[in-house]
């Protein structure tokens, strides 16, 4: 019983073994990627950026048609562009990071959307916006997985100026000149991880498996390096049991995914240990002194 | 040996000034405060030595040695107690300078650390969330971040506000201690007792300089008078200063 549903489905078809590959190597980057978006108070701004990536998706569409190459190097250009203009305008005028965003963000969707429709159908158009876990070929599967090992291996590198750089960046300007750099290569980390996330979630939800998992972790843990741990758990968690749920149901896979996630965040919301509801409200247990 | 020289200096928001026309220079070794009205300058003027503000006018001399040796304590530094970080990993951070991004803390590190903080009085909270700590606490743990920066020059804007007696009296033994071994530290102070008892040397400023000397001589009442009297006269419609050479 418990094999049908649960290994089953991965035994019996390559492209749910696939998917879960996929998945898994998304949950294991975005993670740590989402708990910086959320700790630097950005994680609408990921959002913003995610939609910021369909422009240049949607060219590349339009010169080779549904190509990985073409879509992916379209998507990761505009994304690049986008992020590395938001953190310089954030680091050296008076306009805040999201201010010049939000509006950014309408456009890029509204164009990304007339360029697709310029020439796709709209089979297409949802697979751009909603992803295709399911049919996740090879050289993508590639993709996602050297994205995730660059994304591990750059945060690791930035970890530290990274972390500081939250906490207090007026201190670390007076110490060292690394601000800037963890800044800046979070930001292009950040564009990496949303156009793989393009490929499998789509570009509505690719922030899913960032955002979510983070939100769940801050709700366990007051421990930065625990927080990555939780997420990364609670996001893989979230991918198996999304592929099995959209396999049984018939769900639409990246959806399935994130809503599971968001299961997952809104118990935490009632129980986490560190903060959620019940926690917070109910009286506790203190010590003498 | 000068550590600070100011030569002529103006610094100005908008172009209307806050420090006008400074000239002079702080030793190396030297215990100075800095003392004026609210809007006198006296941030900006540790703002403009730490880099962050250009000067308007005039020139800043940091000596060079002591440029990569400065630390600066600001009056609002913007840091975020919201994130997950113990009192321990925040005050580690004032080892940067010799552990850079990806250095280990060592035994001989650890224990400066636990130096630092027991000398600030916050053993025991080394495993506290840092936004768990009371206002005292906190500057306490700034301190010992401080401590550990092994500054050959060091900037403090108004340390000690809405810092309870018995904890500005440990932090300021930390001062001196600072000062006894040769430091220079230039503190932002509004108590002016304390000021009197312990700084040999006072600036006060309220936006040109009022007088720069001797603690005893420079806070004496007329000066004082005529600092209260310069604050913050804002004139939308000043004319250019025509003392600029």
């Amino acid at each position: 019983m418990l094999f049908d549903l649960v290994i089953a489905p991965f035994a019996d078809f390559g492209f749910m073994r696939r998917a879960l590959v996929g998945a898994v190597a998304l949950a294991l980057s975005g993670a740590p990627i989402g708990v910086f978006l959320l700790l630097r108070r950005m994680s609408l701004m990921g959002d913003a950026m995610a939609h910021a990536i369909l422009p240049g998706a949607a060219l590349g569409y339009l010169v080779a048609g549904l190509s990985l190459g073409a879509m992916t190097l379209g998507g990761l250009l505009a994304g690049l562009v986008v992020v590395v203009l938001a953190g310089l305008v954030a680091r050296w005028t008076t306009l805040r990071e999201d201010a010049s965003l939000a509006a950014f963000y309408l456009l890029s969707l509204a164009l990304g959307v007339v360029l697709m429709s310029a020439r796709g159908s709209s089979v297409d158009l949802m697979r751009v916006l909603f992803g295709s876990v399911l049919a996740l070929d090879d050289a993508t599967l590639l993709l996602l997985a050297s994205v995730s090992s660059l994304t591990l291996l750059g945060l690791a590198l930035l970890y530290r100026p990274l972390a500081l750089e939250t906490v207090d960046p007026g201190f670390l300007a007076t110490v060292s000149r690394a601000g800037p750099i963890a800044h800046i290569g979070f930001l292009m980390l950040l564009a990496l991880n949303l156009v793989a996330g393009f490929h499998a979630l789509g570009t509505l939800l690719s922030v899913g498996l960032m955002i979510l998992p983070a939100a769940t972790a801050r709700l366990w843990t007051r421990d930065v390096t625990a927080m990555i741990g939780v997420a990364m758990a609670s996001g893989v968690a979230a991918s198996v049991i999304g592929l099995l749920i959209s396999y049984a149901q018939g769900w639409p896979t990246g959806p399935a995914i994130v809503l599971t996630a968001g299961v997952f965040y809104v118990l935490s919301l009632g129980f986490g240990r560190a903060g959620g509801l019940t926690r917070s409200r109910a009286p506790r247990r203190h010590l003498r002194a | 040996m000068t550590a600070l020289r100011f030569r002529d200096l103006t610094l100005a928001y908008d172009g209307h000034p806050v420090v006008h026309h400074l000239d002079g220079a702080v030793a190396r070794g030297a215990l100075l405060a800095v003392v004026g009205p609210n809007g006198a300058g006296k941030s900006s003027l540790l703002k403009a030595i730490v880099g962050q503000l250009t000067p308007a006018g005039g020139a800043l001399e940091v000596d060079p040695a002591l440029r990569r040796r400065l630390a600066y304590l600001p009056q609002a530094a913007e840091v975020d107690l919201s994130f997950p970080l113990s009192v321990y990993d925040f005050v580690a951070m004032g080892l940067w300078r010799e552990l850079g991004p990806f250095r280990g803390v060592g035994r001989e590190a650890a224990a400066r650390i636990a130096a630092a903080l027991a000398a600030v009085g916050l053993d025991g909270f080394e495993a506290r969330p840092i936004g768990a700590l009371s206002g005292g606490q906190r500057q306490r743990m700034f301190f010992a971040r401080l401590a550990l920066q092994k500054a050959e020059l060091i900037l403090l804007d108004e340390p000690f506000n809405a810092i309870d007696e018995p904890t500005k009296l440990d932090l300021f033994a930390l001062v001196e201690r600072w000062h006894g071994e040769g430091r220079t530290v230039v503190a932002v102070l509004h108590d002016l007792a304390l000021v009197r008892a312990r700084f040999p040397q006072t600036l006060l400023l309220a936006r040109d300089v009022v007088a720069w000397g001797p603690t005893a001589t420079v806070l004496s009442p007329v000066n004082l008078a005529r600092a209260a009297g310069m604050v913050e006269a804002f004139d939308p419609a000043a004319d250019l200063c025509a003392s600029a050479a």
